[in-house]
């Protein structure tokens, strides 16, 4: 217990305090904004009301909107993690010519569809496609621009998972698909439980696709309906807007949670080679 | 991926592309006595949302009613509302992408000021060309002026929904403290900046709030630039060309560079996201002095129940005045007083499968029984006459805009270059703002007008 | 090489679904975006009714352009100080300090730093606001200096400060377990022989986890060079000091309705994206 030591330790905890407020004070607006009878901007000591609950709980689309969301992301969602996982493992496994390129060239183009000049390629062609209005289709121009990066973050799960546990299987007569299923997903399970997530929280804040894609207020999701929350002059409804913020945040951390629980939340965890 | 797959995926592209430009029409007595109709209206507004009164309204009184007119006439009439309710250039677009596509509803809610951005494009048409014949009573309720909203090029292509009016708004209350008369009306930009160095004297108070730089958008442009623009005799657009860097453009910076240079107003405000807002919280705050603003301030912001920047005692603290020009006889038209109007109107989409009935539907939205029903009790300047004699009467504040603005005021030119010039007009007073000379700043303001809209076109 | 016993038929079976998605969804409108790139192509006016390809002038006309050298400037600033020096220090930091902490501080710092993360943009918009706007922020009520507006007066660090704070769960998750990775007997050893923690980390830790920095790096750095986020705290004001890339194609393209123009900068952006990757793939090569 040298005096360098203990300094050492409290430079140690200073310095996780700072970094813990760092993360911690935005945070505050979440919990004080809903409750205040006056909510702005800034931070400020709430006076304390529901009447803001009860408002947003009174918004004919606010609650409709929530489970748009939910039903537009599981799909978006579950489409990029099985495909992603399906390719990835594919990809890490067998060598097809040209792979790295292919995958940096997917990623490279990721950006340009996930940026607002490709909106009237992708109005036109959902338009030829008979997609326009369909939370389906949406699902699917998101998960088509979520798909390259999953697939790249997963094949490095997939590469790390032991060749000798499927080696073992295919002693044992399991088939590809039974390998598959059995043996390299549970060991990559956290990695896909993370792309899972990452995938979920990617498309639950996408604006512009579904805005342009769904045409009907009673099909669109949450991250459109909080643009509507403004007057005709571009004025902010604050009484709603911090309550929706909050029942808006709630399903991710509730995801992140759960899946942190069950499966664990890790990149190339629980994989001791 | 193989050489023929991406080679097909550009073929696809250029073929696609290919159809981008194109727009139809057709025979404008199509499908006229169909007895069963599908009409579609869409807005940028939403229940519980962005101007949800308006959306209340063709959702609970417009659609029952007019489904029961038609079934009186033995037509099945199925409206639906496609809903909105977001930033002004995302709706837009979204419309813009729906016309280019042929698709779009039947009749579609727009500003006035993108009239000519659409016509110019072909994507909307001249009304007769649309519907045929255009006559209809309600033209006659409908001041030319206010007319004026939906027409370009000399051609009407839809109905104007209603319009504003600009004032210069002041607290009462600062006025008194600052030794200032409660019945303000200012004669002179200096009369304003003189009222503006009372002010001054009073603790923790910004005295005027004249909106500039980019970040407040147009609302910089229409509740700045151009009523200063308007009270220096020349407006931005005249005989096809956009103003310069005119003596008049140099007056208006110069008139920038006072209040900001000259701490009447506060710089940094002008550039936060939320300036405008936090311009309208900190006016209910009587925290600032003279804050020119439309009637929608009066309406919507400083309501006493429902503004987002709610006044109790509004009434009895909040007075207006006539924006002045640089001095008496020098604004526009050789006027005292000067303000800048705008609004939105409703066209009918080229594509309609029903042209006649949209044009029905069309004078049905602007009845006087369906205007003053639009209104739910409130009042505000709508596009027709009668329904304003009916309902103005009880507020003082629109009666004046009525009465006094309406008469010497001026609407944008809406042409497509139009938000071009806005934004370089933007640009110049964030310029002056951060401290730049007004003359430099009128140069690289013409620059920018060149750039933006060629050598030809700048006066 | 196929332990799986997966046959090169049926792995394509398993790539397939996922390209054929891709090809639809993202390769064939990033081409066509490509394409409008080289037209005057505009989303209303004259121009929307007839658009001529222009060839390259949109391009030429983006690099005489100083706004868009201003936003590249911008872009890169905002790259490197909030993504590859910010997330990636702060990230490897945290990861480094919780192994040796109590789980419960642990979990707790994880925690904040992930939800940090995924809370959706929008409502992060606000949270910030909250914290540098004037007069009410908590910052500025922090240090006692509430005339400040942070995101005015100081808009680019104001921004990399907020994306590290958005960012920095990746890293952290990446680094935490790259570093489990790391043979505890060499930590050891590094530990008898009196090894400082800087020396630690450089010459027994680094070796193991370059390919994980290499690869966070080009994630987190491809994924800020394209957020939209900044749009939501500033609109890249004031006077375009924090416009970056995506901002201004997002301005010219929505609110100036060049599309042609802004799918150009667009173009423009994915050089520049993969001018990053092509530096990663060096690296990583010189690794191997």
């Amino acid at each position: 217990m040298s005096p360098l030591w203990i300094i050492r330790r409290i430079g140690f905890y200073v310095l996780i305090t700072v970094v813990l407020a760092f993360f911690a004070v935005p945070m505050l607006w979440l919990a004080s904004a809903p409750f205040d009878a006056k909510p702005g901007l800034g931070l400020r000591w709430p006076d304390w009301t529901l009447r803001n609950v009860v408002a947003t709980f009174e918004h004919p689309y606010a609650l409709t909107s929530l489970v748009n969301s939910l039903v537009l992301c599981a799909v978006a969602t579950v489409v990029t993690t099985v495909l992603a996982a399906l390719a990835a493992y594919a990809l890490s496994r067998v060598r097809i010519p040209g792979r790295d390129l292919l995958l940096y060239l997917l990623l490279l183009l990721s950006s340009v569809v996930t940026g607002t000049a490709a909106m009237v390629p992708i109005f036109v062609m959902m338009l030829q496609l008979g997609l326009i209005n369909s939370q389906f289709g949406t699902a699917l121009v998101i998960a088509g621009g979520m798909l390259p990066a999953a697939i790249f973050i997963l094949k490095d799960f997939m590469d790390a998972v032991p060749r000798s546990y499927e080696e073992s299987a295919r002693v044992f007569g399991a088939s590809p698909r039974q390998v598959l299923a059995h043996v390299v997903l549970p060991v990559a399970r956290p990695g896909v439980a993370t792309i899972f997530v990452w995938a979920f929280v990617n498309a639950w804040g996408n604006f512009l696709l579904p805005f342009l894609l769904l045409r009907d207020v009673g099909q669109q999701p949450a991250a459109v309906l909080l643009r509507t929350l403004y007057d005709e002059g571009g004025s902010a409804n604050l009484t709603v807007i911090p309550v929706f913020s909050l029942l808006y945040s709630i399903p991710v951390v509730v995801l992140y949670l759960f899946v942190s629980k069950r499966y664990g939340f890790r990149f190339h965890g629980g994989i001791k080679s | 991926m193989g050489r023929t797959k991406v080679f097909g995926l550009l073929v696809a592209c250029g073929l696609l592309a290919g159809c981008l430009g194109q727009t139809q029409s057709g025979d404008q007595a199509r499908n006229a006595d169909a007895k069963e109709i599908t009409l579609t209206i869409v807005a940028n507004a939403a229940v519980g949302g962005k101007n949800a009164r308006g959306a209340n309204w063709i959702q609970n009184w417009v659609i029952p009613r007019f489904t029961e007119v038609q079934k009186a006439k033995g037509v099945t009439a199925t409206i639906k509302f496609e809903q909105n309710g977001t930033g002004d250039e995302d709706f837009k677009t979204k419309v813009a992408l729906d016309l280019k596509t042929g698709g779009g509803g039947d009749i579609i809610e727009i500003d006035g000021i993108w009239l000519g951005e659409f016509a110019q494009a072909g994507q909307i048409k001249p009304l007769d060309e649309v519907v045929g014949d255009t006559g209809w009573d309600g033209w006659n309720q409908i001041p030319e002026a206010v007319q004026g909203l939906g027409e370009f090029d000399g051609k009407r292509y839809g109905v104007p929904m209603g319009t504003d009016g600009r004032v210069l708004f002041y607290n009462r209350k600062l006025f008194a403290q600052a030794g200032l008369p409660a019945d303000w009306q200012p004669k002179s930009w200096q009369d304003v900046l003189d009222a503006g160095a009372k002010l001054k004297s009073l603790q923790g108070v910004t005295p005027i709030q004249l909106n500039a730089g980019s970040a407040m958008g147009e609302a910089t442009t229409m509740q700045g630039v151009l009523p200063a623009l308007a009270g220096t005799g020349r407006p931005v657009y005249e005989n096809g060309k956009w103003q310069g860097d005119s003596a008049q453009v140099k007056d208006v910076l110069a008139l920038y560079r006072k209040i900001y240079g000259g701490g009447l107003g506060d710089p940094v405000l002008q550039q936060e996201a939320n300036g405008r807002q936090r311009s309208f919280t900190l006016f209910s705050e009587n925290k600032i002095g003279v804050l020119l603003e439309s009637d929608y301030f009066w309406r919507s912001v400083v309501e006493p129940k429902n503004g987002v920047a709610a006044m109790a005692d509004r009434d009895a603290a909040v007075g207006w005045a006539l924006v002045p020009a640089r001095e008496p006889k020098a604004g526009v038209g050789g006027q005292d007083f000067v303000s800048m109007s705008g609004g939105g109107v409703r066209v009918i989409n080229p594509n309609t499968q029903y042209p006649r009935q949209a044009w029905e539907f069309m004078q049905f939205l602007n009845s006087a029984e369906a205007v003053k029903e639009s209104l739910a009790g409130t009042a505000q300047l709508t596009q027709r006459q009668d329904v304003n004699d009916q309902v103005l009467g009880g507020d003082p504040m629109l009666s004046f805009i009525a009465e006094k603005v309406l008469p010497i005021t001026r609407y944008r030119p809406g042409l497509a270059d139009y938000p071009k010039v806005s934004a370089a007009l933007q640009q110049a007073t964030a310029d002056v703002v951060s401290g730049e000379s007004p003359d430099d700043v009128a140069r690289a303001y013409r620059e920018a007008l060149v750039k933006a809209v060629g050598e030809q076109n700048v006066g | 090489m196929d332990s799986s016993g997966l046959g090169v038929r049926r792995a394509v079976g398993f790539v397939a679904p996922a390209l054929l998605l891709i090809g639809i969804f993202l390769v064939f409108p990033a081409l066509w975006t490509l394409y409008i790139g080289i037209t005057n192509y505009q989303l209303t006016g004259a121009a929307a009714a007839n658009p001529q390809v222009v060839g390259l002038d949109n391009l030429v006309e983006a690099v005489r352009d100083p706004l868009f050298t201003n936003s590249v400037w911008l872009t890169a600033l905002f790259v490197l100080f909030s993504a590859v020096i910010g997330q990636n220090v702060l990230g490897f930091l945290l990861a480094w300090l919780l192994r040796s902490v109590s789980p419960w501080l642990r979990r707790t710092t994880e925690g904040l730093v992930l939800l940090s993360w995924i809370l959706p943009s929008t409502v992060v918009a606000f949270l910030w606001f909250a914290v540098l706007s004037r007069d009410t922020g908590t910052l500025g009520l922090l240090l006692g200096q509430p005339e400040t507006s942070w995101l005015v007066q100081y808009p680019m660090t104001s921004l990399i400060v907020f994306n590290i704070w958005r960012g920095t769960a990746f890293s952290m998750l990446l680094y935490t377990s790259s570093l489990a990775a790391v043979p505890p007997s060499q930590l050891e050893t590094a530990r008898l022989v009196g090894a400082s923690g800087w020396q630690t980390v450089r010459d027994v830790v680094f070796p193991h986890i370059r390919g994980h920095v290499l690869t966070n790096t080009l994630l987190i750095s491809l994924w800020t060079a394209n957020d939209f986020t900044p749009f939501l705290l500033t609109s890249g004001g004031p006077n375009h000091q924090s416009e970056v890339l995506p901002v201004l194609i997002y301005r010219q393209a929505l609110e100036g309705g060049q599309l042609g123009y802004a799918s150009a900068m667009s173009m423009l952006l994915l050089v520049g994206n993969l001018a990053i990757a092509l530096v990663y793939l060096r690296l990583l090569r010189r690794r191997a």
